[in-house]
């Protein structure tokens, strides 16, 4: 069912593609000389029709592409394939230091350069809209729009174009185009021994995904598998425990009888507004061999010598999850207090007729409705814990180190904190790359299963 | 090793060597205050600017638009943490100009973060916009004139969240700020009094640094701690 839905996408993909070209070719055929000269010069055909803010528009941006290409482009292209071939090196004769190709700028100018041509076909397909909507415009007898009609339109009809214009080019230069650029990255040999600029290097195919399924004593196999297993876990952790005591403190604020309600809040609150950074570097001293918790429970006689939080992979994996719920549960009672509030009172009124007590009323009552209605917080809270890369790195930097792991992989290392550590010491970029790839792999997968069987997404009103 | 709660004597001596010449801690200071105001203001506009034309205008490609945004954000931040520091390395905003590369990669993306803002725009009656599109206002003037005087919570919470972040922002700018101490915002210069420098002598400028650091920002939050918490409960919902 989905399969026939997908390729029926494609399908129309092609024949929308289909379309297009034919359409190209009619407008060539039935357009005047000035339509067809626009096909080579942009922007020739409303020049002459006297529109001249469009015709310079298309004319300039059809000059500045052939002077990029010309200038640039074209060079990052050709290499583009073997992503260079001449190593930076000491010239013999005269001692001097020659400069060869750079790998990384040849990856990521190709791509810009590839990305470019694509735009630029787009605007060439505009100015040729524009000519033919030109023609039929004047044919009609209806006038042109005046360049005053279109700097207007543009603050009114075409509003959306002014507003997103900036926010789209920023997002297309500093995420669309590093992510490129680091997906590609995944199928180089980009590592420690081919370091741009003074080495080269090139594409190796899929062996970095050979390796991260691996299982030899060089593979990253067994401590993918490792960290994933522990990613997953703690994202179960961080986000279940959090949400079910968070409630908990929520409704118990929330009880009849209890005073200073605002006061218990804004205390709780008040943990948002402390920058992770001072408070969780903080608490992982206090947790230290000859932090305050240890000496502390020495000096009282409770234990013999110092619990090795830090240093036990078992005790820091513990220790950080409680930790997070430290932090957590001001959040979760932010959100929750809310929710529970509009729960009908008479749904409560009803069951404590039927003689229900409390915890019946939470489960039958409560907590369905809860559930309900923050099941996709639910979800965009395990895929952010899944990447919570503050609490790990500030609270144990992903120790206790394990010789048994490759990469510099720690015993309490998510995938993310993983992959800094690849990109920062090991200077790994390409496993880095595959791994971050996994990181989207697993995020997606699980968003998608998730959303399509939470309650609230295929029932949009089986609570109300 | 400390075997006690309560100090032994009291001093201001940490908070003096804060503010002697010694300490380079005011630069840094002042360095997280620049960077987190620009953020806030230019991350404040783009969200709204990507908001409205989400919520209120249709036009080709909308869908695919948040589409492509939804898969983005699925991807690790710091997958592209070197890419990024080449591509402003090109502009010459490491090192030296760290403070405005850090600013400029905050606010570019930020656009993609519109989802809260859209929500409560989507609330908003269309109704309203209708009229004032009869009486003859264009979409720029409704948006200026009206959208964004009737969104001053959502406004508020987005530039609070914006303005916070950059007091936590540790890795990126001490991987762009790299070696360049001057450029250091206090996360990071923080950051290396515990972990580089020595523990013991510098755990208590530690301390003091961080309640300098907190002090204000908690002041800011408790003062607008209402718009906080309808941002976060309107986003939650709404999902």
């Amino acid at each position: 069912m989905k399969d026939s839905k997908k390729s029926g996408k494609a399908a129309g993909f092609f024949k929308w593609i289909g379309r297009d070209i034919a359409d190209i070719g009619v407008t060539f055929k039935e357009g005047d000389w000035k339509t067809r000269i626009s096909y080579l010069i942009m922007g020739f055909g409303p020049l002459m029709r006297k529109m001249y803010a469009r015709g310079i528009a298309f004319l300039a941006l059809e000059a500045a592409f052939i002077w990029y290409m010309v200038a640039f482009g074209w060079d990052y292209l050709a290499k583009f394939t073997t992503l260079g071939t001449v190593e930076t090196g000491i010239d013999m004769k005269t001692g001097l230091r020659v400069y060869g190709d750079n790998s990384f700028m040849i990856l990521l100018y190709g791509l810009l350069t590839i990305v470019l041509l694509l735009l630029f076909i787009f605007v060439w397909r505009m100015n040729i809209r524009e000519n033919r909507n030109e023609e039929q415009k004047l044919k009609e007898g209806h006038p042109l729009p005046t360049l005053r009609q279109d700097l207007h339109s543009l603050l009114d009809s075409n509003f959306d174009k002014t507003l997103l214009a900036l926010p789209v080019a920023g997002i297309f230069l500093f995420t669309v185009l590093p992510i490129l650029f680091m997906v590609c990255v995944a199928f180089t040999n980009y590592d420690y021994n081919h370091q741009a600029p003074s080495k080269l290097f090139t594409w190796v195919g899929l062996e970095n995904f050979k390796n991260l399924f691996s299982f030899g004593s060089a593979g990253f196999g067994s401590t993918f598998f490792r960290v994933l297993g522990w990613t997953l876990i703690w994202a179960f952790f961080a986000t279940f425990l959090n949400y079910f005591v968070g409630m908990a403190v929520a409704i118990l604020i929330n009880k009849k009888g209890v005073k200073f309600k605002k006061l218990w809040r804004t205390i709780l609150v008040m943990t948002i507004a402390v920058p992770q950074f001072v408070s969780l570097l903080y608490v992982s001293k206090m947790f230290d061999k000859d932090g305050l918790i240890n000496v502390y429970l020495m000096k009282w006689g409770w234990i013999d010598s110092a619990i090795p939080f830090w240093q036990n992979p078992m005790l820091a994996r513990i220790a950080i999850i409680i930790i997070n719920l430290w932090v957590g549960i001001p959040y979760i009672m932010l959100i929750t207090t809310g929710i529970l509030m509009n729960i009908p009172e008479d749904l409560y009124e009803s069951a404590r007729i039927d003689g229900a007590n409390a915890w019946q009323m939470f489960r039958k009552i409560t907590l369905p409705y809860m559930l309900f209605v923050t099941g996709p917080f639910l979800l965009t809270q395990y895929t952010g814990n899944l990447n919570n890369f503050n609490i790990i790195y500030l609270l144990s930097g992903g120790g206790p180190k394990n010789l048994k792991l490759t990469g510099g992989a720690g015993g309490t290392d998510l995938l993310v904190t993983w992959l800094y550590k690849m990109t920062i010491n090991d200077t790994n970029y390409s496993m880095a790359a595959v791994i971050g790839i996994m990181v989207f792999v697993a995020t997606a997968v699980i968003s998608l299963v998730v959303y399509g069987i939470l309650p609230s997404v295929k029932d949009e009103e089986g609570f109300q | 090793m400390v075997d006690y709660l309560l100090p032994k004597h009291f001093s201001l001596d940490s908070y003096k060597w804060l503010f002697s010449g010694e300490s380079q801690f005011f630069r840094w200071y002042g360095n997280t205050l620049i960077i987190a105001s620009f953020v806030a203001i230019g991350q404040t506009i783009m969200v709204l600017m990507v908001s409205y034309a989400l919520s209120r205008m249709r036009f080709k490609g909308r869908s695919l638009l948040m589409r492509v945004w939804l898969i983005l954000g699925m991807f690790p931040g710091f997958l592209t943490m070197i890419c990024l520091y080449f591509l402003l390395k090109n502009f010459g905003l490491t090192q030296e100009g760290a403070i405005p590369g850090l600013i400029l990669i905050s606010v570019a993306s930020s656009g993609m973060g519109y989802y809260v803002c859209k929500g409560f725009f989507d609330t908003i009656p269309k109704s309203l916009d209708e009229a004032a599109r009869i009486d003859g206002a264009s979409r720029a003037r409704i948006f200026l004139t009206m959208t964004i005087p009737l969104s001053k919570p959502i406004i508020i919470y987005t530039a609070l969240t914006a303005f916070m972040a950059p007091w936590c922002d540790y890795i990126f700018a001490s991987y762009v700020a790299f070696g360049h101490s001057k450029s250091y915002n206090v996360a990071v210069a923080m950051y290396r009094w515990l972990k580089v420098n020595d523990y013991q002598g510098y755990f208590t400028r530690f301390c003091a640094g961080g309640i300098l650091v907190a002090v204000p920002v908690t002041i800011l939050f408790m003062c607008l701690q209402k718009y906080y918490v309808e941002g976060v409960t309107g986003g939650a919902v709404k999902g």
